[in-house]
């Protein structure tokens, strides 16, 4: 069995999120981690796992070594099974065929709310950031798996802009928004699992990564996180996982 | 913000629709995009992006260009960073997430030189798709208690006058014209697209005018044998240019890969120095060449064939 010097971060991201998935399931993968986390899992546990790409992409088949750059480009319709438009794919959504949306994020909050758009004020903004592209329809539509990097200024009490909804300001405040369907379910990060309170919908700790403590974690987080009663010990990435991971990603374009 | 129904029907039968031939140079079609005009813009990212014609655009020094766009790359630089472009709604706007985030879009927009209008990627899809459907407004279901909602003013909330559910009513997007670049066409217009789609059906159909590019020019005899490939018919399409490798250095489906080494030669470039490294790009390679097949050379044709050999043996799996 490896220890934690024998992986690095993102491949501790990608192991652990893919564990979270489910044989038979459709998921709506955005690129970089989570397309090397559906892709270990089809791999090793989920063989009827598919896969979904925003450019327009039903069921895939990732090749080692050939990942693409992006969500849109003739790397992601390798041996598909349907090719459609963007707004046709982002449509199953909506229409509730997608069982879970993953993606990666750059600033998440206590409500799971992500921000990839602004630092700052959006009128007078530090930092233009890209912008939603279509993680605002994913997590407003299906339930959401995010894997990011835990450190403190990512991990904010609110997000300085609402780019792509968590439960926006907890309890019902999501459904009554007009978004009664999907919501976060795990935030994967580099020392644990986490989901969301039933009722008032802040984040609380699922799972810690063998050798993380509470007081890191809570270190590592900018606002009081929740501490379920049965915390458990995640399993290290097995040699099976980092191997089928590194001859995915052999030039460490996701994994660095 | 919405144009009326009947001035854009008027605009469509102002037209010759008859089939008849329309190919033209790359210097012709630019000339018909005027200064102000709204310019939609084919492709998503990476792939299928109409460069050779934004390349031609930037050569003409339009102007005040509003521009629209799934998902913009470093197309978007170019108009920014050439004075072309002063507004873009787009959902997202950087070169490529293995790239970090464009410093020529933060530069120009949080500066308030440019505006950035951010919509949902499927808002995007949706407006074009009122567009082409000659409706003014389709319902979602996304954006909805988003900060990126509360941007968009354009956009409406109501309750469904059927179940009472919450919908966003997203305006009807009509470009003046739509850029697109496809594998094939005849020279009518009938277009014939490889591999993903992303918004170009209805992008076309919302548009006033299509101009294609093209990586070929074929019969009108093979449309016809295949008429099922064809998908934007050719009385869409004010004029076709045929353009190898128009997309470079970005990708065409089943053509090229993208030209990785330039793009992170490009990259590295303007988010070292927005204005000057923009500059010096644009003057090397837009205003220098004498043409699209110089800019080409100035690639390198060692670099043009590897992205090749890439693009065609992608579905050799």
């Amino acid at each position: 069995m490896p220890s934690a010097a024998d992986y690095t971060a993102s491949e501790l991201l990608a192991v652990m999120s893919s564990r979270l998935l489910k044989d038979g399931q459709i998921v709506f993968a955005g690129v970089g981690i989570p397309l090397l986390a559906a892709t270990l899992a089809q791999g090793l546990h989920c063989p009827g796992l598919t896969i979904l790409f925003e450019g327009g992409v039903i069921g895939p088949v990732i090749e080692p070594g050939k990942l693409p750059p992006s969500t849109n480009e003739q790397r992601c319709t390798i041996r598909a099974n349907m090719v459609l438009s963007s707004t046709d794919v982002l449509l199953l959504l909506q229409r509730g065929y997608v069982d879970v949306g993953f993606m990666g994020g750059a600033q998440i909050d206590q409500h799971g709310n992500l921000n990839s758009s602004f630092i700052g004020d959006p009128a007078h903004p530090k930092t233009r950031l890209p912008g939603t592209g279509g993680g605002n329809d994913i997590a407003s539509l299906a339930h959401m798996i995010v894997a990011m990097k835990h450190e403190k200024r990512r991990f904010v009490e609110s997000v300085d802009f609402v780019t792509s909804p968590g439960y926006l300001s907890g309890n019902t405040t999501r459904r009554d928004s007009g978004l009664p369907a999907g919501g976060m379910y795990r935030v994967v990060t580099d020392l644990g699992i986490f989901g969301f309170d039933g009722k008032t919908r802040r984040m609380n700790v699922v799972a810690l990564h063998a050798g993380v403590t509470r007081d890191q974690v809570q270190d590592s987080t900018g606002f009081e996180l929740v501490f379920n009663p049965n915390i458990e010990t995640t399993q290290h990435p097995t040699a099976a996982e980092l191997g089928f991971l590194r001859k995915l990603d052999p030039h460490r374009l996701y994994t660095a | 913000m919405s144009q009326s129904y009947l001035d854009l029907r008027r605009k469509l039968s102002g037209r010759d629709r008859s089939l008849h031939e329309k190919v033209v140079t790359l210097e012709e079609a630019a000339a018909l995009v005027k200064d102000g005009e709204s310019v939609g813009i084919g492709g998503s990212t990476l792939s299928r992006t109409p460069m050779a014609m934004i390349w031609a655009l930037i050569r003409g020094r339009k102007k005040r260009l509003a521009c629209s766009r799934g998902i913009t790359s470093s197309e978007g630089d170019w108009l920014l960073g050439s004075g072309a472009c002063e507004h873009i709604q787009t959902s997202w706007f950087s070169q490529g997430i293995v790239w970090g985030i464009s410093k020529v879009m933060r530069h120009y927009v949080e500066s308030g030189k440019v505006r950035f209008d951010e919509w949902s990627h499927m808002a995007m899809g949706m407006r074009y798709r009122a567009g082409a459907m000659g409706v003014p407004f389709l319902p979602m279901r996304s954006m909805l208690g988003s900060d990126v909602m509360k941007q968009r003013p354009e956009a409406r909330e109501m309750d469904c006058p059927f179940t009472g559910d919450k919908l966003l009513l997203v305006p009807a997007l009509n470009p003046d014209v739509a850029l697109i670049h496809v594998q094939r066409c005849d020279a009518y217009g009938n277009a014939q697209i490889d591999g993903l789609q992303f918004l170009d059906i209805d992008l076309a159909m919302a548009a006033t005018r299509v101009i294609l590019t093209t990586e070929r020019i074929v019969s009108n005899d093979q449309i016809r044998r295949a008429p099922d490939q064809t998908k934007i018919p050719f009385f869409a399409v004010e004029a076709v240019v045929e353009v190898p490798f128009g997309c470079a250095p970005h990708e065409c489906s089943g053509i090229n890969e993208p030209l990785f080494k330039h793009m992170d030669y490009y990259t590295s470039l303007v988010n070292k120095e927005p204005v000057k490294g923009m500059a010096e790009y644009l003057d090397r390679y837009v205003y220098g060449p004498k043409s699209w097949t110089d800019y080409l050379n100035l690639l390198g044709l060692d670099h043009l064939l590897e992205a090749a050999r890439h693009g065609r043996s992608v579905s050799n799996a």
